[in-house]
C-alpha cells in the first residue's frame, strides 16, 4: 500500500539528458533524473564537477540542452553558494527582507520558524543589524527564513552549511528537516558531507560532469561509485554506526 | 515680437539673482551625484566613480571643435566609457580597476592635448557662474528622470550586489539594471562638469557617499544621507566661494571633504 502511494506521488521535476556547455567546454552531460513532491534530493560531487551549474540550469539561468520540466505553477526558492556578504555593505536585515516581503509580521514569523524565537531580540537587534555583521550560522538562518518567506514549493540550497562549524551544520540540517516536515517542501541540496546525505536525503545524484550514480543513498553510494566520483583513493564510505543519537 | 522676447528674457535675467540659479543647479546635481555615488560605493566602484569624469574631456574637446554643446560631447564620451565598463563587468566578472585606471588616464591625456586652450581651464575645473536658464531646465528635468529611474531599479541593483545569482533567480535582469545605472552615472557626471569640472566631478560622486557610509548601518539612511551631503556640499561650497570670491568647484569638493572628516568621528 505504502509502495503504491509512493509511486503515485506527484512528480514535480523531470530532467532528461541535460547538458551544459560553456564556450564549447562540456560542464555537464547526459543527466537524467526526476524529483517527486516532498523529496530531499542531495547532489554530491567533487569541486568543479558542475553541481552549482546544475542548479543554475534548473533555474534557467544558463543555456542548456536536453529537457528540464517543472510541474506548472511551482514556486522555487534558491540560496546560492558562497554567500559572503561584505561587512561594509550598508544593508540591514530588515531592509533585506523588505525587498521580498513588506509585512513585518510575516518577517517575524519567518524568523521564528528558523529558530530565532525571541520577538524582542528580533525587532531590536536582528532586524536592525547589518547583514554583513551576522555570524555564519545566523546569516544562514536568515537566508533560510528569507527563502521560505513567500511560501515556495521547492527549495534549492547550494552548500547550505559552507563556512559553518560542525555543530552549527547539524543544527541547520535539523532545521531544514523540521521545515520540510512541517510545510512539505521539496528540497534539492548540494552537499559535500556524505554523512548529511545519508541522514537527510532520500535520493542522491553523484555528479562529475556526468551522472555517476542516482538512487537511494544507502543503495547507490557504494565504494565503487565513490571511487568513480572522487577518484581512486576516496577513503570514505558509509559509517556503519547509527546516526540516530 | 522678437524684441519683446528678448526683453522678457532680460527681465528674467535681471530679476533672477544668478547666485540662485547656481544654487539650484548645484544643489540638484549635488543631490543626484551623492545618491548615485552611494550605489557606486555599494557596487564597489569607487575608483570608477572617481575617475570616470576624466573620460569626458576628449568628448568636450571634439564638441568645442565641431561647435556642439559641450554637454553632449561629454555625455557621448562618458556613454562610450560606460559601455566599456559594463562590458567588462558582464564579460569578465573581474575587478576592472586596473584597466579603468589606465584607459581613463589616457583619455584625459588625449583630452588635454586636443582641447582648445581658452576652454581648457573651464573644462578641467568647471565654472558654475556661467550657467544659463537652459542649463537650469535641463538639470531639473534630468535629475527628476534620474531619481525616477533609480526608484525603479534600486531593489534589483542592491540585490545583485548581495548576490548576483540570487537576484537572477528572482527574475531580475542584472545586466540590464547595471547598464541603466551606469547610464545614469554618465548623465550626472556630464551634468556636473559645469559645477566642478573634469578633475573634481568624481569626488562629488564619491566623497558625500563615503561620508554617509561612515554613519549608516542600513541602506535607506546611507543613500538619503549621501544625497543630502552632496546637496549640502554644493550649497555650502557655492555660498562660501561666492562670499570670498573663490572658484566654486574646488570649494564644493572641499566642503564634502570636511563632511567626510566630521563623519569619521561618528563612524559606525
Amino acid at each position: 500500500m505504502i509502495r503504491i502511494l509512493m509511486a503515485n506521488q506527484e512528480t514535480i521535476l523531470t530532467v532528461e539528458n541535460l547538458g551544459v556547455k560553456f564556450d564549447n567546454n562540456e560542464v555537464l552531460k547526459g543527466l537524467s533524473f526526476f524529483v517527486k513532491k516532498g523529496d530531499v534530493l542531495a547532489i554530491v560531487g567533487p569541486n568543479g564537477s558542475g553541481k552549482s551549474v546544475l542548479f543554475r540550469a534548473l533555474l534557467n539561468l544558463v543555456p542548456y540542452s536536453g529537457k528540464i520540466q517543472w510541474a506548472p505553477g511551482l514556486k522555487v526558492s534558491y540560496v546560492p553558494q558562497k554567500f559572503n556578504i561584505d561587512k561594509e555593505l550598508p544593508l540591514s536585515v530588515q531592509e533585506f527582507f523588505k525587498f521580498k516581503e513588506k509585512n513585518s509580521k510575516k518577517i517575524i514569523s519567518a524568523l521564528k520558524s528558523v529558530g530565532i524565537t525571541d520577538e524582542h531580540h528580533i525587532e531590536h537587534h536582528i532586524l536592525k543589524e547589518r547583514l554583513g555583521w551576522l555570524s555564519g550560522g545566523q546569516l544562514q538562518r536568515i537566508l533560510i527564513a528569507w527563502s521560505i518567506i513567500d511560501n515556495p514549493d521547492v527549495l534549492l540550497f547550494d552548500e547550505p552549511t559552507a563556512g559553518i562549524d560542525v555543530g552549527g551544520e547539524e543544527t541547520i540540517y535539523n532545521l531544514l528537516k523540521k521545515l520540510k516536515d512541517e510545510r512539505g517542501f521539496t528540497i534539492l541540496l548540494i552537499s559535500h558531507d556524505l554523512n548529511i546525505v545519508y541522514k537527510y536525503a532520500n535520493n542522491v545524484i553523484c555528479v562529475n560532469k556526468e551522472m555517476i550514480c542516482y538512487g537511494e543513498p544507502n543503495s547507490v553510494l557504494d565504494p565503487t561509485a565513490l571511487a568513480n566520483l572522487y577518484g581512486g583513493e576516496a577513503g570514505f564510505y558509509k559509517h556503519e554506526h547509527s546516526h540516530d543519537h | 515680437m522678437a524684441e519683446k522676447q528678448v526683453s522678457i528674457n532680460m527681465n528674467i535675467a535681471m530679476i533672477t539673482n544668478p547666485i540662485l540659479f547656481q544654487l539650484l543647479v548645484g544643489v540638484l546635481i549635488g543631490l543626484g551625484a551623492g545618491y548615485l555615488g552611494s550605489f557606486m560605493i555599494l557596487k564597489r566602484m569607487s575608483l570608477v566613480g572617481d575617475v570616470i569624469s576624466h573620460v569626458a574631456l576628449p568628448g568636450i574637446a571634439l564638441a568645442l571643435i565641431f561647435e556642439i554643446n559641450p554637454f553632449f560631447g561629454a555625455f557621448a564620451a562618458l556613454f562610450l566609457a560606460v559601455v566599456g565598463i559594463w562590458f567588462l563587468e558582464i564579460k569578465t566578472e573581474l575587478p576592472s580597476e586596473t584597466l579603468v585606471g589606465i584607459f581613463f588616464a589616457l583619455s584625459l591625456a588625449i583630452g588635454i592635448l586636443i582641447t582648445p586652450e581658452p576652454e581648457l581651464l573651464e573644462a578641467l575645473f568647471g565654472d558654475i557662474t556661467k550657467i544659463g536658464s537652459a542649463d537650469v531646465f535641463m538639470t531639473i528635468a534630468l535629475i527628476i528622470v534620474m531619481f525616477f529611474a533609480m526608484f525603479r531599479i534600486y531593489r534589483g541593483l542592491t540585490l545583485s550586489v548581495v548576490s548576483k545569482q540570487l537576484a537572477q533567480s528572482m527574475g531580475i535582469n542584472v545586466s540590464k539594471i547595471s547598464f541603466l545605472f551606469l547610464l545614469l552615472v554618465a548623465i550626472i557626471v556630464a551634468l556636473g562638469l559645469k559645477v566642478t569640472g573634469i578633475f573634481l566631478m568624481g569626488a562629488l560622486v564619491i566623497v558625500p557617499a563615503a561620508a554617509a557610509k561612515n554613519i549608516s548601518i542600513g541602506l535607506a539612511r546611507f543613500t538619503k544621507l549621501a544625497a543630502l551631503f552632496g546637496g549640502i556640499s554644493a550649497l555650502g561650497g557655492i555660498l562660501f566661494a561666492n562670499h570670498f570670491g573663490l572658484h566654486p568647484g574646488p570649494i564644493i569638493v572641499l566642503t564634502s571633504g570636511v563632511i567626510f572628516l566630521l563623519t569619521l568621528l561618528f563612524k559606525k
